[in-house]
């Protein structure tokens, strides 16, 4: 069946309880500028560390990390309609596989970086198995049941350090016959490193949404009865799109805990998940590009509320600042910040 | 573990379990009816809490009465809450509400930080509930335990009587079946929700006004209850009363039962609970008693 013709066969019949996201555009769709639009943001992206200080390169470098673990999430929630309140599981198992794996003694990036991802995809298998046989609000407290599992997992037993966590002795790094080649430890290297992550991520995920497999899990969020009724076994499409998130978050974890030398429990924890869905739903569900900018988005809103150079005696409450600022964007944006623009263009047309 | 500990644990699980259910109940209506994911309903027994702390000087050793104002306190402060944050959220999906209910523990934590500070207080026991009864030769279990399971006992009744016995019980068990009919049947939904919510505020706030003299009063006290509270409310599926008493029970064990077991199983006790949680779920995707009041 060709892929349009797999979306077409969902989009027609009514669900008996319709998920609330079944009514968002098609997420592999073309948005306005196409590839450009993103291209030319990494460019800009690219070049930013020859212009601003090594405070604003963390701030971006962790901005981008960020938006990788967004933008795996947005894989269940936007496209296949999947909401789960368990994704910083993933997160903390790749971070914690690469802060176990390397010991105190360091290893190799092309050892590290596949166990973090591996293990990562490895725990989505397992949760995703048994978390697929509910559904709505069931299936995000299950996820979320998960990940808590996970979370006292690290933080009670010995392996996993206690609530303290673990060092990163050895940043990870890539050799090739005595030349270093990449060097983790490096700012700069760490910098492009998470660039072409966040690249490499944003393009396969779009690519993936766009092939036959994307379509499928679009036509599972709009509608999964009528995708059974046409053929297709959706549970193993349901839980290839759940071990790839969970993979790529993993991918997020390792950079984190690259980043920050150091692994703790809270990395695992349901404000974590709720936090990266947040994002999710700050930038625009059903979009690559909100995904991004809501993790942005978030990630610069609390910095900016903790900053007692720009706001004052306030940054000691930033909660309330944050806080009154996310109920003002739900009460304006019902579509996320990537909606405004979408409202803008509508005002200028009048 | 000998007999008295046994009886001991026992009643500590009831205990823990009943004030769950207190927390549940009022989630499990707001869910099932209300349709809202409310992750700020932790808060609420936190504000309980806060309450019992910061009216114990106003009302001395009047201890019922303190219970009873922080009880309408909570109730009158639910109503306006619904009225300003929720009423326009219905129409908007669920992550919307998930969102803003986020925002509002933020709000709530970060308020409590600017009235009240970041120190843990203490909330005396009044007098008459003080001290305890012997259990077996060395245990001895305190009156106050004794109450708060009592209390949260009679709550349950009452609240099962309300939702079982009485007109706004009949329109609440319809609403949590069957919104849009009980919409269509000329039920003013709006001012049912305002109560439902205002019920499930006061509730949880008595729920920690209890707790506040076991626990003591401290920050962030609302997001372990909360999580909890959401477990019990899957477990035993979404706006079942019934189903919330079961599983605030099973929990209450569980965790309870939990914290004793012997090394070095008791690394994992924290888990499980959740591992209770997935159990049920994959044997009953829609928890124990689904959509049933």
């Amino acid at each position: 069946m060709p892929s349009d013709a797999v979306t077409a066969a969902a989009a027609g019949a009514q669900a008996s309880d319709p998920p609330d996201i079944a009514g968002l555009p098609d997420i592999g769709r073309r948005e306005a500028g196409g590839w450009l639009v993103p291209a030319a943001a990494a460019a800009v992206v690219a070049v930013l560390p020859f212009l601003v200080s090594p405070y604003a390169q963390d701030l971006i470098v962790r901005m981008a990390i960020v938006a990788i673990f967004a933008l795996s999430l947005e894989l269940l929630v936007g496209a296949t309609g999947l909401v789960s309140l368990g994704h910083a599981a993933f997160l903390g198992i790749g971070a914690y596989a690469a802060v176990l794996g390397s010991g105190d003694s360091g290893a190799p990036l092309y050892v590290l970086l596949p166990l973090a991802v591996g293990g990562a995809a490895l725990y989505a298998a397992f949760v995703g198995a048994f978390s697929l046989r509910t559904r709505g609000v069931y299936f995000i407290m299950v996820t979320l049941a998960f990940a808590q599992l996970a979370y006292f997992v690290v933080h009670d037993t010995k392996a996993g350090g206690g609530s303290d966590g673990i060092f990163l002795y050895v940043k990870p790094v890539l050799q090739v016959g005595g030349t270093t080649l990449l060097d983790l430890g490096e700012r700069l290297h760490l910098y492009y490193a998470v660039l072409a992550a966040l690249v490499g991520t944003y393009a396969f995920i779009a690519l993936l949404l766009r092939s036959r497999f994307g379509h499928a899990l679009d036509g599972i969020r709009v509608n999964e009865q009528r995708m059974r009724a046409a053929g297709f076994s959706t549970t193993p499409y349901k839980l290839a799109a759940f071990i790839v998130a969970g993979g790529l978050a993993g991918l997020a974890g390792f950079l984190l805990a690259v980043k920050d030398g150091a692994v703790n429990p809270e990395l695992l924890s349901w404000h974590e998940s709720g936090a990266v869905l947040l994002m999710l739903i700050l930038g625009g569900i059903g979009s690559l590009r909100g995904a991004v900018i809501g993790a942005v988005a978030f990630t610069l809103l609390k910095e900016l509320f903790q900053s007692e150079a720009l706001v004052g005696p306030l940054a000691s409450h930033w909660q309330l600042t944050l806080g009154l600022t996310i109920i003002a964007f739900v009460a304006a944006l019902p579509r996320g910040l990537i909606g405004l623009g979408a409202r803008l263009r509508g005002a200028a047309r009048g | 573990m000998d007999i008295a500990t046994f009886l001991v644990q026992c009643l500590n699980a009831v205990q823990y379990g009943l004030l769950l259910f207190l927390v549940a109940s009022g989630l499990t209506l707001i869910f099932g009816i209300m349709g809202v994911i409310n992750l700020a309903h932790g808060s609420f027994y936190m504000l309980g809490a806060y309450l019992a702390f910061a009216l114990s000087p106003v009302f001395g050793d009047q201890f019922m009465l303190r219970l009873l104002a922080g009880v309408a306190l909570a109730a009158v402060f639910g109503y306006l809450l619904e009225w300003a944050f929720f009423s326009f959220l219905y129409q908007r999906d669920h992550l919307q509400q998930v969102l803003m209910t986020y925002a509002l523990i933020l709000v709530f934590e970060e308020l409590r930080s600017i009235l009240v500070g970041n120190d843990v207080h203490g909330v005396p026991i009044p007098p008459w509930l003080s001290g305890g009864f012997r259990l077996g030769g060395l245990m001895e279990y305190p009156w106050y335990r004794v109450f708060a399971s009592v209390a949260c006992l009679v709550v349950a009744v009452a609240l099962y009587a309300v939702v079982n016995r009485t007109r706004l019980g009949m329109m609440i068990r319809a609403g949590a079946s069957n919104r849009d009919m009980v919409r269509g049947l000329g039920v003013d939904i709006r001012h049912l929700y305002r109560i439902v919510f205002a019920g499930g505020v006061a509730l949880a706030a008595l729920a920690g006004m209890i707790a506040a003299p076991l626990s003591s009063v401290y920050p962030n006290m609302g997001a372990s209850v909360l999580i909890i509270s959401f477990v019990i409310v899957v477990i035993g599926g979404i706006g079942s009363i019934t189903g919330a008493l079961i599983a605030s029970l099973l929990v209450g064990f569980v965790d309870t039962f939990g914290k004793v077991l012997p090394q070095p199983w008791d690394q994992f006790s924290g888990a499980g609970i959740y591992l209770l949680m997935a159990i049920v779920l994959v044997w009953r995707p829609e928890g124990l008693m689904k959509r049933a009041v």
